[in-house]
């Protein structure tokens, strides 16, 4: 019941004014952004992130703000699916399926609104999963300790590429980049590693600008890049027709598919395209020969999409309660918390709890928002997406950059930033993935100083590291984690990819 | 053994002013001083918004616009990076004579102006201009502890200095590691290296692992240890303060009643930079002890569990400089400089 209250008091700094407005902005700009084609919400959230920094929001509107962009970005990709049979990201894969059908169909509109509404259960149902769920894990928090910690942080690493990781190696090779660039910057022993006498380096390196560079200013030199070589797609929209039985009909598959992408989205690695995944598969099961999945089934978009929008909130609770990211997004709003000044783990929920439960409160009410916005207003969103990009990119642009330097106020994080965002280019050209860079660049330094924590305590004795229970349970799990990629990975995504067809 | 002022910098910038300030401040009316800040005063907090440098600038700008100080606001510049070093550089190579800007500083930039982490630079550079209040340290326990009071933990330091390992919310040989290293140095613990710190992120992160049973011992300040000790999870065996602090804290017994001189103030404070006119430096110093004398400022004090603690003009430069050569000897004494 204490959470309850705590939740009481989360509604009462979500919906003060202000904080409101910047939800609905949140999820405005997000739902957009999203919707762009092959954008996906990593790219979308580290897009805006500079808004926050260049408004000058205090830590919770900032939060409130991003995370409903975070639901936004979820929402909206699919409408690209739906309308373009272009997915978003990979979860949003599966929406192509029915979605695509529907809409050659002439019932685009309908398409949308079901996506929609599905989106907004999967998205409430798990919401009240990490509300029931993220106290009690917070309160287990407390029986970690350093060895436990590095433990847990060698699972992130080794489901890093996720079972539907395409390429394991190139996985390695990324992550690898992101602990290389988190060694630079003065080490807890007090020793400078790779500063080269440059003052700002000795704190290393600041995981915003690296994120910003990495995903939003690669993300822009690739859309000019794109958009160089084509227009801009078209699309259009019917009018909506739709009953409340047809709401009703679609009800049993939102609620499965958001209880479902909800554990998928706990479960470190697994996140979203399981998420969407299973959601999809187990209506197809569970409807059997009555429908008919692929040629436009209602059932086949509602389903995954409350698949992957649960997966979304459920991977919050890995990141707000132990501090460890399960998906790309996750990873972007761990290292916004970290520059906001608020460690996540289990003291957040006591000592910022009312930052947590309004960012909770806040994704409640973002999912009402965004149900709201995106039945009525779809079609101004697929207007938006026809604004050709020469209006589109110098915002976004000039945006990064007012962010970045309103930061710490300093040139030289605008060429770090500009910098990150060139290599970002030539890794994803070489298509090395920049999650595993992200994950590298926030837990390296974490992992490490765990590591060392264990071994001072125990006087250098490294069986510490194995000496407990829940260490020997953490390192299985990371050895599974490890090898199950190799051995379902293929089956599973032949699977996807049958089903594709 | 090298003597200590070996290693001061002959003073590049330092001029007789603060003998200046306090003879202007003895007149006492500030209608004398010819000096009057005009348009916009700037506050650089060296770090990221929402910690305590940012928290100082904020906090005292407002006060200083509701007193009237300033002829319009006080706008607040983060500048982040090396912990301090940036902003001290900016100080010092690009504001030279700026009387318009006030730097927030504490404890942390003493310490690293100690330990030469601010690469070609030293406390002359700049003005000391003064302190509005401090943090104390403090050293505490889990609640179920087996040490009840503060001679205990350093006699069992005294017979093995591995035997109490700390966790603090600083680097290593930062302001919570010296903080141990103080007090047992007061005890009379010997091997000081070997006493074991683990340094996290914040001070509750370390509080959390104390808590949980991971690490013996944490080493912060009164004002981050409050939650902890409020819900009974955390024992406070000393503050290192001159005198028990007010309010809810005196039940807190100092490290000196229990035999031990040990001081760790954490003060806050501001630095202006070099060459700037008597006058104007007068002007600052004489308008931190009205912030200081104020019930605006007391209040702000209260409210965020800032404890008494003012000095200003030669004073605070002379006290500014002792802790610097404490910290650097201390830090020498332990091996994490040569």
């Amino acid at each position: 019941m204490e959470t309850l209250g705590f939740l009481i008091d989360g509604f009462g700094v979500a919906l003060a004014p202000h904080n409101l407005m910047f939800a609905l902005l949140g999820a405005f700009l997000g739902t957009l952004i999203g919707a762009l084609p092959g954008l996906g919400p990593a790219n979308g959230v580290a897009i805006l992130i500079p808004l926050a920094f260049s408004l000058g929001l205090p830590p919770e509107t900032a939060l409130i703000m991003l995370t409903s962009v975070y639901a936004g970005a979820m929402y909206g990709g699919r409408i690209s699916s739906i309308l373009l049979n272009i997915p978003g990201d990979e979860p949003a894969m599966m929406t192509c399926l029915d979605g695509y059908p529907m809409a050659q169909k002439g019932k685009a509109a309908e398409a949308l609104a079901i996506s929609a509404v599905a989106s907004f259960i999967g998205s409430l149902v798990a919401t009240i999963g990490l509300i029931l769920l993220a106290p009690l894990l917070a309160k287990f928090a407390l029986t970690f300790g350093p060895a436990e910690y590095f433990a847990l942080f060698l699972l992130a690493f080794a489901t890093l590429g996720g079972i539907t990781g395409k390429n394991p190696v190139k996985t390695i090779v990324a992550a690898c980049i992101g602990l290389m660039i988190a060694t630079i910057g003065i080490d807890n022993t007090g020793v400078q590693r790779f500063t080269f006498g440059v003052l700002e380096l000795y704190e290393g390196v600041d995981f915003i600008i690296a994120i910003v560079g990495l995903f939003a200013i690669s993300e822009l030199l690739f859309f000019i890049e794109a958009r160089a070589n084509g227009g801009t797609p078209k699309m259009a929209v019917n009018k909506l027709s739709l009953s409340f039985a047809d709401i009703k009909a679609i009800l049993p598959s939102s609620l499965r598919g958001g209880v479902l992408g909800f554990i998928a989205g706990v479960l470190p690695g697994a996140g979203a395209s399981l998420g969407s995944f299973i959601g999809y598969t187990l209506e197809k099961k569970i409807v059997g020969k009555k429908g008919y999945f692929g040629e436009g089934d209602p059932r086949g978009v509602a389903g995954p999409e409350a698949g992957n929008n649960g997966a979304s909130s459920g991977a919050l609770v890995p990141m707000l309660t132990l501090g460890v990211p399960g998906s790309g997004t996750t990873a972007v709003l761990l290292a916004l918390l970290i520059s906001l000044n608020i460690t996540p783990g289990p003291l957040m929920f006591t000592q910022n709890a009312d930052i947590v439960w309004g960012v909770i409160a806040a994704l409640l009410i973002g999912n009402f928002l965004l149900l709201l916005l995106n039945i009525p207003l779809v079609g101004i969103f697929v207007k938006l997406l026809s604004v050709p990009p020469m209006y589109l990119l110098p915002v976004v642009t000039m945006v990064a950059f007012v962010g970045i330097y309103s930061i710490s106020n300093t040139t030289f994080d605008l060429y770090f930033m500009v910098a990150f965002g060139a290599a970002g280019y030539v890794l994803r050209k070489l298509e090395i993935p920049l999650v595993p860079v992200i994950l590298g660049l926030l837990l390296g330094p974490e992992m490490e100083k765990n590591l060392r924590h264990a071994l001072d305590i125990a006087d250098g004795d490294w069986t510490v590291l194995w000496n407990s229970g829940l260490a020997i349970s953490l390192w299985a799990l990371a050895g599974i984690g490890l090898v199950l990629p190799y051995i379902v990975g293929p089956l599973l995504r032949r699977r996807m990819r049958q089903t594709a067809l | 053994m090298f003597n200590k002022t070996m290693f001061r910098t002959p003073g590049l910038h330092k001029t007789p002013l603060t003998l200046v300030a306090t003879a202007v401040l003895a007149l006492g009316s500030s209608s004398l001083f010819a000096f009057e800040p005009e348009g916009k005063v700037e506050c650089i907090a060296p770090a990221d918004p929402g910690g305590g440098w940012d928290f100082t600038c904020r906090s005292v700008g407002n006060v200083m616009e509701t007193l009237e100080l300033v002829p319009r606001s006080v706008q607040t510049i983060n500048m982040a990076g090396a912990g301090g070093g940036v902003a001290y550089a900016h100080t010092v190579s690009k504001r030279e004579g700026d009387d318009q800007v006030l730097v927030a500083a504490s404890t942390a930039t003493t310490t690293r102006l100690a330990q030469g982490q601010f690469p070609g630079m030293n406390a002359d550079m700049v003005n000391w201009i003064g302190a509005l209040g401090a943090d104390y340290g403090v050293i505490a326990v889990a609640s179920d502890s087996e040490y009840d009071d503060l001679p205990e933990l350093m006699s069992a330091l005294k017979e093995n200095p591995r035997s109490v390992k700390f966790a603090g919310g600083s680097a290593k040989g930062g302001w919570d590691h010296l903080k141990v290293l103080i007090t047992a140095q007061a005890a009379d613990v010997e091997n000081l290296p070997r006493i074991p710190y683990l340094s996290y992120n914040n001070g509750g992160e370390a509080m959390t692992q104390v808590v949980g049973g991971h690490v013996d011992a944490f080493t912060g300040d009164i004002s981050e240890a409050q939650g902890f000790m409020e819900s009974g999870d955390l024992r406070v065996l000393a503050v290192l303060s001159e005198e028990r602090l007010p309010g809810e804290f005196s039940d807190i017994p100092t490290a000196r009643e229990q035999g031990i001189d040990a001081l760790g103030p954490n003060w806050r404070g501001f630095y202006m930079p070099a060459d700037i006119s008597d006058e104007a430096k007068a002007y600052w110093v004489d308008a931190m002890d009205t912030i200081y004398a104020s019930d605006e400022w007391q209040k702000v004090m209260t409210r965020n569990g800032l404890m008494p603690f003012h000095m200003s003009a030669s004073e605070f430069e002379t006290f500014v400089h002792k802790q610097i050569d404490d910290i650097e000897q201390l830090s020498k004494d332990i091996g994490l400089i040569q």
